[in-house]
């Protein structure tokens, strides 16, 4: 199948030299991209036509390109990972864009993800708080069988669910508080769903909502916009969990 | 004489790995706290073996381009881990597991490492099971299996189609719990570029650091490479964009042998490549070809009119369909190794059989098994594989088959190791895709996370103890040796040579370049004409890239372009060296097809009277000729026939 050409784009894109230095907007045009390329490659082509210019390239982040490593980012048209439900911008393809179109690229902006240089922030904080708890604690070596612990199947779905997530930061960067909830209480459902997960729950609740809130992610509203635009269709329903998990360990002190 | 030790232990095969670990030396508690260990790469291989020395008590530094150590590329694995567990009562065992891999590997890999690694795939499950992985359950709540290529029983294990992302969250989730306790520091965003050797020993490496292009020193008293593989050599692949042959290449400049570099995996089902502006390929899981069966248009005329798009795939009867993995090889069907599946889809293809536009794609239709099990069962099993192949291609599965074509995926070759997984240079080891040990010519599907968690929970864990134990003396490495003077300048001059070039062109135009010649001669089909002039244009591009690079931006800040071309200047050098061990091994074998070496019936024949060894490359300084080693592969316990899955 032939796919259309989409010509005269207009790209309005972040720059930014440096977490140190102020950031503005600059406007470059690019012209007959397929509508089978995605997104991350019309930026590659772009950077190509700024490199043959003598200019820099637009810094962004991105790895496997195949909507797993959850190392891309970038806000779209005012939408994270861009104008298409439940992909990362890796996936997002160029047919989703009209002839003549302009299109405004931003980083996640949040208090707790400094920009490191153009489209490219800092999400350290994340790891931060699995850091506070997000495990269960076991050596390696010296486990039970497998099989050992029968684990109903609708647990095992329920966990994978929540575990799925690829911890991109579209929940905190689409939240108006920049509130990291979706992302810990993912975390907190897949292990708290789990029977091996279950001794430690109380202790790894509190401890990763301290270091959340310590690092300066917002609080909940419960707006809902992080369930909207998360790549991977992780549920708010998790953060009832997370809040029920912190609420049961409080009541426990 | 070869100067290779492989150490494998004397004995009877069941018998060598438990005979081994009761023999090499154990490092007390009390010691282990004063040594350091660096682990380079955070993937599956190196991600376990971070958690586990850490949980041991070694000091661990743990190093990853990426900015998170879970983002790895381990984590994009899909279809799953295998294990003898037997749990399905289907007469697997340890045996048939070690068979199956050394069979499908097609008798190039070592008998003593293939069976260890059956021996301990048990334990990972349940290690991972402990660590809280959601693998696919049954309604009684024990673990789900399923079957893969080249195999005739279920044995892997499964997370949904993110079976990779599943295990990676598991040990980084281990790994997680020691960063907490402070026994290891991580380092992300920064990439290992130079390794430092005092009196013949690693004692360290040299990094950049992405963030703030500063060149850093780290000292330890061992230093492991789990930096993955090199499929990116061919620019395109299945492999994150970032994945490079870096690591591996400067433990190979530094002494380290490199094994194998030809073996590389050509995967049968990747979404097709799609126009000039491709970055990098997509891959559909091995699992899918459980349900789907592959096929292209029996008449000529009809893959005429599909190339021409005047015709669609369910226009064409079932009788006119040439389902040709199933009628080449019924016993196996569908479910042929990787090799082969790759082989027979490029064979149809390159006799004008191809379903798309460029004629490179066979379908892997869903249709039937729909017809069998209902939409809804297909839907449970490989729905988050199919919505990612509409994402791509705009087109729905349940109602029209994929299209699929071979792709470079991973690397069998590596940093050549012994029993102990230590490289040729002692202190320095080698883990996971890295190294060469496990899957000799071909790896099976859902074997790579087998072999990464097996060598980083359970075989390096013990075997770096035999030779730290000797170096409890040692006091904590001093980075302003000499040596890191000297090899800290070294890579300031290398990244200031590129960076100086301040040519007209960019380091993906040359990257690009290098990916064509690889694919087209050092691909699926190579032979000697063409492997020597891929020689020859390797060189010049290489040549052509230190002319005229152009690297825009600051040298010390953070500077894409340039962490780019320094990888590219390794794959320049990697891709003259897997031509050149190509060149040598005048033998198909596996995923090594040389056209010079084949059956009658169109079959990879192998040579076992003169190649029945694992080539082991020593570097001899820049623009010389390296020198090839042999290690010869003794197979006791397994007899060599021709590989046949029909």
């Amino acid at each position: 199948m032939a796919d259309k050409i989409i010509k005269n784009l207009t790209i309005k894109v972040w720059r930014q030299k440096n977490a140190k230095t102020a950031g503005k907007f600059e406007t470059y045009k690019i012209n007959d991209i397929s509508g089978g390329t995605s997104f991350l490659e019309m930026l590659d082509i772009l950077n190509e036509q700024l490199i043959n210019d003598g200019q820099e390239p637009i810094a962004f982040d991105h790895d496997c390109r195949e909507g797993i490593c959850g190392m891309c980012s970038l806000f779209i048209n005012g939408r994270a990972h861009g104008p298409d439900d439940d992909i990362t911008t890796c996936q997002l393809h160029m047919r989703k864009f009209k002839e003549g179109e302009t299109i405004t690229i931003e980083p996640w902006r949040a208090g707790a993800f400094p920009v490191i240089k153009d489209l490219i922030v800092d999400r350290t904080a994340f790891e931060k708080v699995l850091q506070a708890g997000g495990y269960i604690s076991v050596n390696t070596g010296g486990v039970p069988d497998g099989n050992a612990i029968p684990i109903s199947q609708d647990d095992a779905e329920e966990a994978m669910d929540a575990a799925a997530c690829i911890g991109c930061g579209a929940c905190v960067a689409t939240c108006k508080n920049s509130s990291a909830m979706l992302f810990v209480s993912a975390k907190v459902s897949h292990l708290a769903k789990l029977p091996q997960g279950r001794v430690e729950a109380s202790r790894r609740a509190k401890n990763m909502v301290a270091k959340m809130d310590e690092l300066g992610f917002g609080n909940c509203t419960n707006t809902g916009a992080c369930e909207v635009e998360c790549p991977k269709g992780i549920s708010i329903a998790n953060i009832a969990r997370l809040n029920r998990e912190f609420l049961a360990a409080k009541i426990k002190d | 004489m070869t100067v290779l030790n492989s150490k494998i232990p004397a004995g009877p095969l069941a018998e060598k790995w438990s005979k081994h670990k009761a023999a090499i030396k154990v490092v007390s508690p009390a010691n282990k706290r004063k040594l350091d260990i660096i682990v380079v790469g955070t993937g599956l291989a190196g991600g376990s073996a971070a958690a586990s020395l850490a949980e041991m008590g070694y000091n661990v530094k743990a190093f990853c381009y990426q900015d998170s150590g879970r983002r790895a590329h381990s984590i994009a694995a899909q279809g799953g881990i295998n294990a003898a567990k037997n749990y399905q009562n289907d007469n697997d065992s340890i045996y048939r597991l070690f068979y199956d891999t050394i069979k499908g590997g097609d008798y190039r890999a070592r008998e003593a490492n293939v069976y260890r690694l059956a021996e301990v795939s048990g334990d990972i499950i349940d290690q991972c099971v402990a660590q809280g992985v959601p693998f696919a359950r049954e309604y009684g709540g024990t673990l789900s299996n399923r079957s893969f290529g080249g195999v005739l029983v279920s044995r892997t294990f499964y997370a949904r189609g993110q079976t990779g992302q599943q295990l990676l969250l598991g040990c980084y989730a281990s790994m997680n719990r020691m960063i907490g306790q402070g026994k290891i520091e991580m380092h992300e965003r920064n990439e290992m570029l130079d390794i430092v050797t005092v009196d013949g020993k690693a004692r360290g490496i040299i990094t950049r650091n992405l963030v703030t292009g500063e060149v850093e020193r780290h000292g330890a008293h061992a230093v492991v490479i789990a930096s993955g593989g090199y499929g990116n050599v061919f620019f395109l692949s299945t492999n994150a964009m970032g994945c490079n042959g870096g690591a591996a290449w400067q433990a190979y400049k530094n002494g380290a042998f490199f094994g194998n570099p030809c073996f590389v995996q050509i995967h049968p089902t990747c979404i097709p490549v799609h126009g000039e502006q491709q970055s990098k390929l997509t891959l559909m899981s091995e699992s899918l070809r459980n349900d789907g069966r592959v096929w292209v248009p029996k008449k000529k005329e009809d893959a005429i009119k599909l190339q021409e798009g005047k015709m669609g795939p369910n226009d064409i009867a079932d009788e006119d369909r040439d389902f040709y993995l199933e009628r080449r090889y019924p016993s196996y069907g569908n479910l042929v190794p990787r090799d082969v599946a790759s082989r027979a889809a490029k064979e149809r293809c390159d006799a004008g059989f191809g379903v798309n536009a460029e004629g490179k794609a066979v379908y892997l239709d869903f249709k039937y098994s729909i017809e069998r099990l209902g939409q809804d069962v297909i839907e449970a099993r490989y729905g988050n594989l199919f919505q990612m192949y509409e994402k791509i291609t705009d087109v729905d599965p349940y109602n029209e088959p994929m299209q699929i074509y071979p792709a470079i995926h991973y690397s069998m070759g590596g940093t050549w190791v012994d029993y102990n997984l230590m490289t040729t240079v002692p202190g320095l080891y080698a883990i996971g895709e890295a190294n060469f040990s496990d899957h000799g010519g071909n790896r099976l599907g859902a074997s790579a996370l087998m072999q990464g968690l097996a060598d980083g929970y359970f075989v390096l864990p013990y075997t770096i103890g035999d030779y730290l134990a000797d170096e409890i003396q040692t006091p904590r490495i001093d980075v302003n040796h000499p040596e890191f003077d000297k090899k800290e300048k070294a890579v300031n001059e290398r990244l200031q040579k590129l960076f100086n070039v301040k040519g007209n062109k960019s380091v993906d135009s040359f990257h690009k370049r290098l990916g064509n010649i690889m694919w087209d001669y050092v691909g699926m089909a190579r032979n000697e004409e063409g492997l020597k002039f891929a020689i020859a244009e390797i060189a010049k591009i290489k040549e052509d890239f230190y002319n005229d690079v152009r690297i825009p931006g600051d040298f010390d800040a953070m500077n894409i372009e340039l962490e780019k071309a320094g990888r590219v200047a390794d794959f320049l050098e990697l891709g003259d060296l897997m031509a050149r061990d190509a060149l040598n091994r005048n033998e198909s074998c596996g995923g090594h097809y040389r056209e010079e070496s084949v059956t009658e019936e169109g079959e990879a024949k192998r040579d076992d009277e003169n190649f029945t060894y694992v080539s082991a490359w020593e570097y001899k300084g820049e623009n010389q000729e390296p020198v090839l080693h042999k290690e010869e592969l003794v197979f006791e316990e397994v007899k060599l026939t021709q590989r046949s899955y029909k």
